[in-house]
């Protein structure tokens, strides 16, 4: 009789291309990154943290209720998107901007929906950055944790069925993986034979809980192999990593028409969210160690400037631009009317049944007799 | 129950047409005349729409625990032989991953007809429907939506189904804005019916009355037709009450209909077959007329969807009504296996209510 073991005696390696001084590691295998790619990516993550910081700052001074940043997790965030086409379906959680970003979502556009104006595609209807936009294949992000996992399934399952060559892409984070809408993901992509990538950023910390408390596994990627899928760990703050990952899983999963799953190790640097003061569970100089040492915007970027292909002026340029722009961008956005009244009535089905017809008009009603008991700067 | 109510159900529509507009109401199609008809029970009618749903559309499909094989109830049988294993097929046994997944499949433009075996299996998929599928078009500024959605579900009593196959879990779906809510209450309603589901633009949890799979025979249009949504019937005219009902207990309450008018009562019995979102239009001009009203269901009374018929009556026809609102429902208890005969509205408590409504 001999149980298998709780553990592998050894943890599964991580999978890695760039050293922290940003040097191509040796015998190191990966998919090749040129001049054009490598600096497009570099600005985006540079515009990614520019983003985080001027809207972080905004939400501070109380402009826009609420915030979510992706310090730490840029890499993540672009190389993923770098590596996919845009046919591909991305189903996110809430903290993967940098791949909407990468795809061409504007940053008036980012703007316009953290104020919720009538430009927000969802019409002033969610908590800021619960972006989404049907143009760049990017379903909108909902609060709930991991319903997106099952529904990339579905999604993916359809792309196969109408044979298309891509496959569906959904994040998660490592609490996500103790939800069950996670095992019942994996387990239907797999029998289903679905063409999905799942990428976990395992970034240490869902809100105050750390992985210690989430699970007792080596992980995640170990997950993937209990229901038939293959699985890669892989630095997650390391952007050639990621890139070479992602788009081999991306061949993988369209060719195989399989499943893959991703865990990329990285680090939360930033608070969960602006309701949120991480300093209360976490040490300090853990949080300096993972924003300094170990940040994956400034090992690419090491990479990038030992190949010649970026300055110290094109990074003032790009940080200046991006800060103009997003500024600009907001004044507009925070001048910008709200979503008439009208549009909270809309959409709930194809077409407004009677009883929200009726409730519309008691509304209007009620607001003629009070008012001032009502937001002046909805249209009504 | 005897099967011979339901046979006389058939020849009773009052009208089978459409006459509120309602978001399909273009697509809806007047039930053939009476020629192709077939005697069919309830889960060969659903077999049908599920036939006629596959072959209209290639971008339908049909999943869930066991339908592969026909489904434990035999509402699949045939499918995935005729319309083969990658449109019908079988899931992992998880209620969460079928709707998740539906859902992924119908925002891609498909048409996901999605089976949970029991109604009381369902609430494992309660995330995914209510933060989900009834959020999807609204969250995102009708960018995506998953309208193509259809959730099948068995409901209901079934005389030896104790707790975990017996429950009649609608009213919970009812607080749920964005989704609509389905029952028939016969093979001719939920072929009609549940066509028009699959084809609704929104998302829609369709409970079929299991005791009445085999049970209920009816006349059946052998071809395609639609009955629209949010429109309630009535099944029978009646001047001095009114009563509300869906599903299987529809049969339960005609006859106690036939038991009140021995006694001089002249009910009128309205079939709801949408409970969201619900055609109150339909009710209020009953009672109106009829000035009393009785609901009856087979879920708990507390907080069953009687209740916000109830309210939004009271509130509309306080002026007309001659007694208080009458509910004859399910007890506050779990559905109980050898109590069920107690637990039951069951046709003499129907009855008892409709006298001393008239009474009062």
């Amino acid at each position: 009789m001999r149980f298998i073991s709780d553990s592998d005696h050894k943890r599964v390696p991580c999978y890695r291309v760039l050293d922290d001084n940003g040097e191509i590691m040796k015998f190191s295998n990966y998919v090749q990154v040129n001049k054009e790619m490598a600096v497009k990516m570099y600005s985006n993550m540079v515009t990614l943290q520019t983003m985080d910081i001027i809207f972080y700052e905004v939400q501070r001074q109380g402009r826009i209720t609420f915030y979510v940043t992706c310090a730490g997790e840029e890499a993540v965030n672009i190389a993923s998107a770098a590596a996919l086409a845009f046919d591909d379906i991305i189903l996110p959680q809430y903290r993967e901007p940098g791949v909407l970003l990468w795809r061409g979502f504007t940053l008036q556009q980012f703007a316009d929906q953290c104020f919720g104006n009538t430009s927000d595609f969802g019409r002033g209807r969610q908590m800021p950055i619960h972006y989404g936009s049907n143009e760049h294949n990017y379903f909108t992000v909902s609060s709930p944790i991991a319903t997106q996992l099952p529904q990339a399934v579905g999604a993916a399952y359809s792309l196969k069925m109408d044979g298309k060559s891509a496959c569906a892409v959904t994040y998660c984070g490592d609490g996500s993986t103790s939800e069950g809408d996670f095992h019942a993901a994996l387990n239907f992509a797999a029998v289903m034979e679905a063409p999905v990538i799942f990428i976990c950023r395992n970034n240490g910390w869902a809100i105050s809980t750390p992985v210690e408390e989430q699970f007792r596994s080596d992980g995640v990627v170990v997950k993937g192999q209990a229901y038939g899928i293959k699985s890669i760990r892989v630095d997650g703050n390391d952007a050639l990593a990621v890139y070479s990952a992602v788009h081999t899983a991306r061949e993988m999963a369209i060719r195989e028409k399989r499943p893959v799953l991703i865990e990329a190790l990285t680090y939360r640097v930033g608070h969960h969210s602006t309701s949120d003061d991480s300093t209360k569970y976490r040490p300090n100089d853990e949080i300096e160690y993972w924003k300094m040492a170990r940040n994956p915007v400034n090992k690419f970027k090491r990479w990038v400037e030992r190949n010649g292909w970026w300055s110290d002026k094109d990074e003032m340029e790009v940080r200046s631009s991006v800060r103009k722009q997003l500024l600009e961008a907001i004044k507009l956005a925070e001048k910008e009317q709200k979503p008439p009244l009208e549009d909270m009535f809309n959409d709930v089905y194809d077409q407004l049944p009677s009883n929200l017809k009726e409730q519309e008009r008691q509304l209007r009603e009620t607001i003629k007799k009070y008012p001032k008991d009502y937001p002046s700067d909805v249209p009504l | 129950m005897s099967s011979n109510c339901f046979k006389r159900f058939g020849g009773k529509w009052v009208s089978l047409v459409s006459h509120r507009p309602f978001s399909t109401s273009s697509s809806i199609q007047n039930v053939p005349s009476d020629q192709g008809l077939k005697s069919l029970n309830l889960f060969s009618a659903i077999n049908q729409a599920l036939h006629i749903a596959l072959d209209s559309d290639p971008r339908a499909y049909v999943f869930g625990e066991d339908v592969s094989f026909g489904g434990v109830f035999r509402c699949t049988t045939g499918l995935a032989d005729r319309f083969g294993k990658s449109r019908v097929f079988n899931t992992p046994l998880c209620e969460q991953g079928i709707i998740g997944f539906g859902i992924g499949l119908a925002a891609m433009g498909n048409r996901a007809i999605a089976e949970i075996q029991f109604a009381d299996y369902i609430y494992p998929a309660f995330d995914q429907i209510v933060n989900e599928a009834a959020k999807f078009r609204y969250r995102s500024g009708n960018q995506f939506n998953c309208g193509g959605l259809t959730i099948r579900a068995p409901y209901g009593a079934v005389g030896h189904g104790g707790h975990y196959h017996s429950q009649s879990p609608e009213a919970f779906f009812c607080h749920v804005p964005g989704i609509k809510v389905v029952i028939p209450r016969s093979p001719r309603q939920a072929k009609g019916l549940l066509l028009s589901c699959i084809r609704d633009p929104n998302p829609v949890v369709f409970f079929e009355p299991k005791w009445l799979y085999r049970l209920a025979v009816e006349e059946v249009p052998e071809d395609e037709y639609m009955l629209p949504l949010s429109e309630a019937e009535v099944v029978r005219q009646g001047s001095d009450i009114t009563l509300v009902g869906w599903g299987a207990q529809l049969s339960i309450m005609e006859q106690a209909c036939l038991d009140a008018e021995k006694e001089g009562i002249s009910c009128e019995l309205i079939d709801l077959k949408t409970l969201i979102p619900w055609d109150r239009e339909t009710v209020e001009a009953s009672v109106k007329k009829t000035g009393r009203l009785l609901i009856s269901h087979e879920a708990p009374v507390t907080g069953g969807f009687g209740a916000e018929i109830s309210a939004s009556i009271v509130e509309r026809c306080f002026s007309r009504l001659e007694a208080p609102v009458a509910r004859v429902c399910g007890l506050d208890t779990p559905f109980p296996l050898v109590f069920e005969p107690f637990y039951m509205p069951n046709k003499n408590k129907i009855l008892d209510a409709i006298k001393s409504t008239i009474d009062y």
